[in-house]
């Protein structure tokens, strides 16, 4: 089939430092601009000088959904910034067989002094919408973002969390061939992230192709079928997406085992850090599916709550949910009432049940069916078989399923 | 920049082809594409300094020229306990000042053609407020949009465009002042007043083409948001604003008309006074007005692909 997106050996360079470096006096800069005003500022220094991409070449087909992937720095907004034309590349060629829409930021041009009504059409026909589709989808978005009652507010006036859900609301609605969608997922509490993710699989469905930056690759190896991943600029693996994620964490093996989180009062409940550990109680992203391995979460308990709980979810990257437990199943009664202090929990998966492949940890400090006090999505690692057993026939093919389990069998003969 | 892709025979044709795509970004609700065109809808790659003036693209984006105006003339008065009658009150009060300083310290009184000064003041100062605003909020319009031209792609043009165009609000509501001053001081309308509609379209292109130059150059150079106001002080006592271009001998007067506001603001006033037009000096400044504009855009258009990175 023929591409919707075909880029060929596209690359950007970025000047370093202060442009202005470039003039050695003041008087030699006004000159300039005497003699050549706007000439001027495509000015060629001898300024240290960057390629944020370089000779990036692939091609996308219709309808596919792609998560670029790749550590900070790897050039992934760049190149969402050159496939959207807001910045220009300095070498190659992009072509595009049908219009695009870019989403780099949740409530570009909002005005905190407009109204929501004011807002959704500003914001739409920013992002590019015609006027009428604005109006015949108007309803939608309102009912989308949850905010009937204060559309003729000021958004200055909105929380946060309703000044987000206008802003993706609008986006949501867009409805290019081709959409281009930065990070966005990173913002909102964690049931509107669903419903944001649930909104985009839908865009999916429609046929149309998404490319999709974010550094979760949760939500990227649930909403992508292929992937892009992109190291210094280069591109340096293209395929089906869990491949590509197992090829990222591989990559960036010391990264990731163990994170901190920032310190905020305000919340009642919060993690501060968390770790993976591999048997031998080492933080690793790499582990052994023959081997246990454990998730330990510190927290901070501000004020004394009851009836919470801190969540572990695993998932396998696709999305697929593998299980789901909390502090409170198996623990005494005491911990159900949480005293103010700071807390650590370990919980520790059996070894040699899981098959081999990259999954995901999710973690959450919550109440069932309320409050949503903390929420973070800290891992994504791989269960390699280093023993013999998960392997299939002499190429070393994995098995299919979620679980690889030492079953008993047994045979007798019986005629 | 180095750019090693040789741009020349491909270039004419990629502007070929962006400019017969339609509306750049969206159609209305566009069903999933089934088969895709033979020719890309856009070709993204480096341009050469020459760039086309892509004026199907803007006219594609008309509607958030509108918006965008719309926005500015929403937000400007918010949150202001006098709201729009800071429209009436500049004009207004400058005219009361200069007419105290000028009309009577400087007995430019008795130069105005039989016109009473405070309303030969107000009659220039309407115009010179519209334009003076229109150059600072366009000057500084791509520097204060950053976070619109780092994150979404239009032409950026609009974004001065838009700034020029909210203020001609309030140049409109300016003109309810001059209906009784005109009353008061007897002063009767004539035919020269079909005269204004085409001169208020001849400074508002000139404002757009300054500001729109302004704009380019303060995103890279931060010093036009200083010099600005310093400029445009400047122009004002260059332009025959609060003084008749008639009190230049007549063997200077050509250096007035270099300044296309002098043939602007002069017909602005014969307009509105029914005073003969000075055709030349309106057909310079028509000319150097058309021209700004021409150069100004294609300036605009050379340097605009580089802001996201350097604003």
């Amino acid at each position: 089939m023929k591409p919707i997106i075909k880029a060929e050996r596209v690359g950007k360079q970025y000047r370093l430092g202060a442009d202005t470096a470039a003039y050695s006096t003041a008087r030699e800069a006004v000159m300039d601009i005497l003699k050549a005003p706007l000439r001027s500022l495509r000015r060629n220094g001898s300024v240290p000088t960057i390629w944020a991409l370089q000779d990036v070449t692939f091609e996308i087909q219709p309808g596919e959904i792609v998560g670029i992937i790749g550590r900070n720095g790897a050039g992934k907004s760049t190149l969402l910034k050159v496939l959207s034309r807001i910045t220009e590349p300095t070498t190659g060629r992009v072509e595009l067989y049908g219009r695009v829409a870019s989403l780099l930021e949740v409530g570009t041009g909002f005005h905190p002094e407009l109204t929501g009504r004011e807002n959704i059409f500003l914001n739409g026909s920013i992002l590019g919408m015609a006027r009428k589709e604005i109006e015949s989808k108007f309803d939608e978005i309102v009912a989308f973002a949850e905010i009937q009652k204060f559309i003729d507010t000021p958004v200055k006036r909105y929380s946060s969390g309703m000044y987000v859900r206008l802003a993706f609301a609008v986006a949501a609605h867009l409805q290019p061939e081709i959409l281009l969608v930065d990070e966005v997922l990173a913002v909102g509490d964690m049931s509107f992230q669903k419903k944001c993710l649930g909104k985009m699989e839908e865009v999916a469905t429609q046929g149309r192709t998404v490319l999709f930056v974010s550094h979760n690759m949760g939500s990227v190896g649930r909403l992508c079928r292929s992937g892009l991943l992109l190291d210094q600029g280069r591109v340096v693996f293209s395929g089906d997406i869990t491949q590509t994620i197992g090829r990222y964490t591989q990559s960036s093996t010391s990264s990731n085992a163990e994170v901190s989180y920032v310190r905020d009062q305000d919340k009642s409940l919060q993690m501060l850090a968390a770790r993976l550990l591999d048997h031998s109680g080492k933080t690793a992203t790499e582990l052994d599916r023959n081997h246990p391995f454990s998730v330990s979460v510190d927290y901070q308990v501000r004020t004394r709550i009851e009836g919470a709980h801190l969540g572990v979810m695993l998932d396998r990257i696709d999305g697929t949910p593998v299980c789901y437990a909390t502090d409170i199943d198996s623990a005494h009664e005491g911990i159900r009432d949480r005293k103010p202090g700071t807390y650590r929990a370990v919980v520790t998966f059996p070894g040699a049940i899981l098959n081999a492949g990259v999954y995901q940890i999710r973690l959450g400090l919550a109440r069932f069916g309320g409050d949503v006090y903390d929420y973070r999505e800290p891992f994504v690692f791989h269960l390699e078989d280093r023993g013999t057993f998960a392997a299939l026939g002499a190429q070393g093919q994995q098995r299919p399923g979620i679980l690889t389990l030492p079953l008993e069998w047994q045979t007798t003969e019986i005629e | 920049m180095s750019r090693t892709t040789s741009d020349s025979p491909s270039h004419a044709q990629n502007a070929a082809v962006i400019a017969s795509s339609e509306s750049p970004l969206n159609s209305t609700n566009s069903a999933p594409i089934t088969h895709l065109p033979d020719q890309p809808i856009v070709v993204i790659e480096p341009r050469g300094s020459w760039r086309m003036l892509d004026l199907s693209e803007l006219w594609a984006y008309r509607e958030l020229l509108y918006f965008l105006t719309w926005r500015d003339v929403k937000v400007r008065y918010k949150q202001t306990l006098l709201g729009v009658a800071w429209a009436i009150i500049q004009p207004l009060f400058t005219m009361i000042i200069f007419t105290l300083f000028f009309g009577r310290l400087a007995g430019l009184d008795t130069q105005t053609g039989g016109i009473p000064y405070p309303l030969f003041a107000y009659a220039g100062l309407l115009p010179w407020t519209f334009f003076s605003n229109a150059l600072t909020n366009s000057g500084n319009s791509l520097v204060g949009s950053a976070n619109l031209i780092t994150k979404v792609y239009f032409p950026r043009m609009i974004v001065p465009g838009a700034a020029v165009a909210a203020g001609l609000i309030d140049f409109a509501i300016g003109f309810v002042i001059l209906v009784p001053l005109m009353v008061y001081y007897r002063v009767s309308p004539s035919w020269n007043l079909v005269m204004l509609p085409p001169l208020i379209v001849l400074i508002t292109i000139l404002a757009i083409a300054v500001g729109m130059w302004l704009s380019a150059l303060n995103v890279k150079y931060r010093d036009i948001r200083f010099a600005l106001p310093f400029l445009i002080q400047l122009w004002m006592f260059v332009s025959p604003i609060i003084y008749p271009a008639s009190i230049l001998p007549s063997k200077w007067r050509w250096l007035l008309d270099l300044n296309p506001l002098t043939g602007i603001i002069e017909a602005f006033k014969s307009a509105l006074f029914g005073h003969p037009f000075n055709w030349t000096s309106l057909a310079i400044a028509s000319v150097l007005t058309l021209l700004s504009l021409v150069y100004a855009a294609f300036s605009f258009s050379r340097v605009e692909r580089g802001f996201a990175d350097i604003v």
